[in-house]
């Protein structure tokens, strides 16, 4: 099938089998391997990136399912000027070990930031309570996610017109 | 160079951040799935759905029709190749692909290689095999009997299911010290099968020159150069023209220490079709065939006087290794270093004797940060100083005071021929029972009791040594490999460093640490220091990172190699400032004359000497590097001290942590914000395995933790914000008294966890129950009638 999908601001046109999921899509197909995959059940949430401002699990959408959405995925998170609040505070506090549940645990902070801007120690444990970690215990985790919430800039946050809730992208899941 | 505080610690670079973290924050970290080379084919494993099945016949033919496959392996064509069984990690044998029986849910039995990943899935469908069920062995406690399947009949004249026994103390005196014991406390401890689970799986990409004859393995390893050699000795490829590249790792903790049949079937896809092939396990492969960890099936016994001075600990264990052997564990140590299960007590006696038992489960034992067997070790010795208490009547804190080795008995041989290298047990564990508030613990917990309040209130306390850092080669080695890690340092003529390394991080952070030592060793900035490992090609030879070895032996070498640069350095000043060597004084950065301080030459304008036209006297041909392999002179022994708070519903059984303090001494700390992430992720561990993670198989032998919806892990709510506490008591032979802090928390947290749920349940007299406490077990130990959590039977 042939589908358009807006990837971090840029439009990717491609023709893909009907079963691909949008992780290998992201992955093999575009290349942007920050976007990682752990397990088959849509337990771990490693490959959890943006589809219209809404933070999914990419092992469980179909590629076919972005056809003619946006979505965005950590290599989306900073821009030319410098790194989000919320990269920026996963190094501050040594957020990540290994690094790979990382970038799905950044793309779940970021919403909830933008959602939720003084969030509690509780909001951020409820936030990534679907998403696994295996290095840190979450402490170093919920400790980043205070930081960049205390330092944002609003530099990766999304307009506030485009976030779920203001428009109808909570559709496509249906 | 950046600080996240201004902390300065003994290594004097403290908290700097990580030099790893700006790749990995924008996504652009490599690890094995990501690399992608020209022309890459896909493979993927065809898996026994039995546990013991006879391979009666498999027909490929449909699969190799497939428009998309390039190759079909089965056990025969690798028969054909001698590379249908490897050797595993203690001298035992597993097959690559099964050729006469399949020996476990999950083996490998057939290796396709297709264009891209779903057509090689797609392919696997279309594979028919003909099994003849066999009856499979289940439960290791009946492995042995006389009426049990034969699992390894490819060895011939094999009639059981016995690996091996060994033994470890002294069994007479220990009988004596019994026999005169007031008090014996019995108890039967199960530490169930687990799985390290880390967040990638295991995958390597191969891709076999077939002009130059090169090998070159992107692979997840922890011990990329240990595999190198495997690689060469099972393959027969000269081990020259082997390369293995380990990049970025998604975790390991023992996970990936093993070579696994998925490995060696990509190596022979990329012999046989020429193109580089990729295999990535999936979960449940990852869950059902690679290491699993522990599987000990514990008889403890405990004698001590009344007054609750410990005297002596025996044990029988029946250790599952599955249906191979490929536990990976120092030669000399088929039960790894459980005999230090004497842990933090002074006693007088000990002794232990482990049977190693075949069963139809995937082979492995030793993995999940377990420090070689440590973990059943302390688990096993904290349960049973819990239940001594319960027996006696005394606080488990208190009781843990009474006998804990004093920090005048250091270095300390233990009864089963440890020495301990230093400690200062009782200071850990006052300072533990201060920042938990033992005593108001204790109060609230009676007065709940006292109102029938029917949320159960426990405090676990559990005390840990660990034995970290293997070697010393001469006692242990792997496949005969001794373990001693190599480390080269380069100095630039303008004074920036290169250090290459033997060891390989998976999120340990080595590139910062390792930075940090040679800084502090050499004044320079951890900035201009790149750290380089995880290629074989481009490092010296060394065991790799598993059994927190990463900084008591890379570490040392590390120090020890830098100061071998700062020697070097010294005649060169000697010859820049005019004067001998002996008048030289070192501080950090710079050489100077002695009485002089003005008069000196700071590393880097040493360094650019180094590689000038300036004539050099003797002991230094040029430049400033060195290299060094560090073969270290006994094990480091981090401790600690936990203690857990849990509220347990009455109703449901649900356990709830409230609060978690762990004081860890891991001697000089490095970077104290990588010591503490460290703690952080084995504390999640610790409640993981004592409350939710559990490997169980039915009577059938099929696995029923196969995947992430069945082998639950810990999230952000089960866990509670961690309270951190240390004391620092450096290692005497350690060149900066450092210790191993990778598995501490992983070792020490489930007894505390498990002591605690125990100690909640104790009005119900719940004296012992096995990991892990899910809401079921505990409800059922709460009736008397507790679970076999390993089985599916009730």
């Amino acid at each position: 099938m042939e589908i358009s999908v807006t990837v971090n601001g840029q439009l990717y046109q491609r023709d893909v089998e009907p079963r691909l999921l949008l992780v290998h899509f992201l992955r093999d197909e575009l290349g942007l391997t920050g976007t990682h995959w752990g397990c088959d059940t849509s337990n771990c949430g490693t490959c959890v990136v943006w589809l219209d401002h809404v933070p999914v699990k990419s092992c469980t959408v179909l590629a076919v399912m972005a056809d003619g959405h946006r979505v965005r995925t950590v290599e989306g998170l900073a821009d030319a000027a410098g790194l989000d609040a919320v990269q920026q505070g996963f190094m501050e506090c040594h957020g990540l070990q290994c690094g790979f549940c990382t970038p799905g645990m950044m793309m779940t902070a970021r919403w909830l930031i933008d959602h939720n801007p003084e969030p509690s120690e509780e909001d951020i444990r409820e936030a990534v309570s679907g998403q696994l970690c295996r290095c840190t215990g979450y402490e170093n985790i919920v400790r980043s996610v205070m930081w960049a919430a205390a330092h944002d800039t609003g530099r990766g946050a999304e307009p506030i017109a485009e976030r779920a809730g203001a428009d109808t992208s909570r559709e496509v899941q249906a | 160079m950046t600080t996240a505080e201004e902390h300065k610690t003994p290594m004097g670079y403290g908290r700097m951040h990580r030099k790893e973290d700006p790749r990995f924050i924008r996504g652009h970290g490599t690890y094995v799935d990501d690399v992608t080379l020209p022309g890459m084919l896909y493979g993927a494993v065809l898996r026994s759905p039995y546990a013991h099945a006879r391979i009666v016949s498999i027909d490929t033919s449909a699969a190799e029709a497939h428009p998309k496959v390039r190759a079909v392996l089965t056990g025969q064509t690798l028969e054909g190749l001698n590379l249908a069984w490897m050797p595993t990690l203690s001298q035992d044998v597993q097959a690559v692909l099964a050729t006469d029986k399949v020996r476990f849910q999950g083996q490998e039995v057939a290796f396709v290689v297709a264009e891209d990943r779903y057509s090689a899935r797609d392919a696997l469908e279309l594979i028919d095999v003909e099994y003849e069920p066999l009856t499979p062995v289940i439960d290791a406690r009946r492995a042995l009997d006389e009426d049990a399947p034969v699992i390894r009949d490819d060895v011939e004249g094999r009639t059981n299911n016995h690996i091996f026994d060994w033994e470890s103390g002294d069994k007479t005196r220990t009988d004596e010290v019994f026999a005169g014991a007031d008090v014996v406390a019995k108890q039967d401890v199960l530490y169930p099968r687990v799985h390290p689970a880390p967040m990638e799986t295991c995958g390597t990409v191969a891709d076999m020159d077939a002009v130059t004859g090169k090998l070159t393995v992107y692979t997840t390893s922890q011990a990329p150069h240990a595999h190198r050699t495997i690689y060469a000795l099972v393959a027969g490829l000269p081990e020259h023209k082997i390369r293995i590249v380990s990049p970025d790792l998604g975790g390991g903790f023992g996970n990936k220490v093993g070579i696994y049949p998925g490995y060696v079937c990509a190596v022979v896809g990329s012999i046989v079709t020429g193109k580089p092939v990729k295999w990535i396990e999936d979960r449940s492969e990852n869950l059902m065939s690679t290491s699993f960890a522990r599987d000990y099936h514990m008889r403890g016994e405990i004698a001590a006087t009344s007054e609750g001075k410990i005297l002596g600990i025996r044990v029988n264990v029946i250790a599952d290794h599955g249906a191979f052997n490929g536990t990976a564990q120092p030669t000399k140590f088929p039960a790894g270093f459980f005999s230090v299960f004497t842990g933090s007590y002074d006693i007088e006696a000990a002794h232990c004797a482990v049977t190693g038992v075949y069963t139809n489960k995937a082979p492995g034992g030793v993995a999940y940060a377990c420090s070689f067997r440590i973990t059943e070790a302390v688990y096993f010795v904290e349960r049973l100083v819990d239940v001594l208490a319960y027996d006696l009547g005394v606080d488990p804190a208190e009781l843990r005071m009474r006998n804990l080795l004093r920090p005048e008995q250091f270095p300390y041989q233990s009864k089963t021929g440890w020495e301990y290298d230093s400690g200062d047990y009782p200071r850990a564990l006052e300072m533990a029972l201060d920042m938990a508030h033992y005593d108001d613990l204790r109060a609230e917990q009676a007065r709940r009791r006292e109102s029938n309040d029917p949320n159960l209130m426990g405090i676990g306390v559990a005390f840990f040594t660990e034995a970290v850092g293997a070697g010393p080669r001469k006692h242990m080695d792997i496949l005969g490999l001794g373990m001693a890690d190599g480390a080269e340092l380069r100095v630039h003529p303008t004074g920036k460093a290169v250090l290459r390394l033997s060891c390989q991080s998976q999120g340990q952070g080595h590139e910062t640490t390792f930075a940090q030592i040679v800084a502090e060793e050499l004044g320079i900035s951890p900035d201009d220091i790149d750290v380089v490992h995880g290629d074989t090609d481009q490092t010296p030879f060394g065991l790799g990172t598993y059994g927190s070895r990463s900084t008591p032996v890379s570490g040392a070498a590390t120090a020890v190699v830098a100061r071998r640069v700062r020697e070097r350095a010294r005649i060169v000043a000697s010859a820049m400032l005019e004067v001998g060597p002996q008048d030289l004084e070192w501080e950090k950065g710079r050489w100077f004359v002695k009485g002089d301080p003005e008069a000196g030459k700071s590393i880097q304008d040493i360094a650019m000497a180094a590689h000038s036209s300036l004539e050099l006297p003797e002991g230094v041909e040029g430049h400033l590097d060195a290299s060094c392999v560090y073969n270290p002179p006994n094990l480091t022994y981090p401790f600690g001290a936990y203690i857990c708070v849990v509220d347990v519903d009455s109703g449901t059984g649900q356990v709830k942590v409230r609060d978690f303090v762990a004081v860890d001494d891991c001697g000089v700390r490095i970077n104290p914000m990588i010591v503490e992430g460290q703690v952080h992720g084995g504390l999640a561990d610790g409640v993981g395995m004592a409350l939710m993670q559990v490997m169980a198989f039915d009577e059938d032998g099929n696995h029923l933790g196969g995947s992430f919806m069945d082998y639950l892990l810990p999230t952000s709510l089960e866990c509670p914000s961690w309270r951190l506490g240390e004391t620092v008591t450096p290692s005497p032979h350690h060149p900066i008294g450092a210790k191993g802090i990778g598995e501490s928390a992983t070792v020490g947290s489930p007894a505390a966890v498990v002591n605690a749920v125990l100690d909640a349940l104790k009005p119900y007299g719940v004296r012992h129950a096995d990991m892990p406490l899910t809401p079921a077990a505990v409800w059922r130990a709460m009736q008397g009638n507790p679970l076999r959590t390993d089985l599916a039977i009730t």
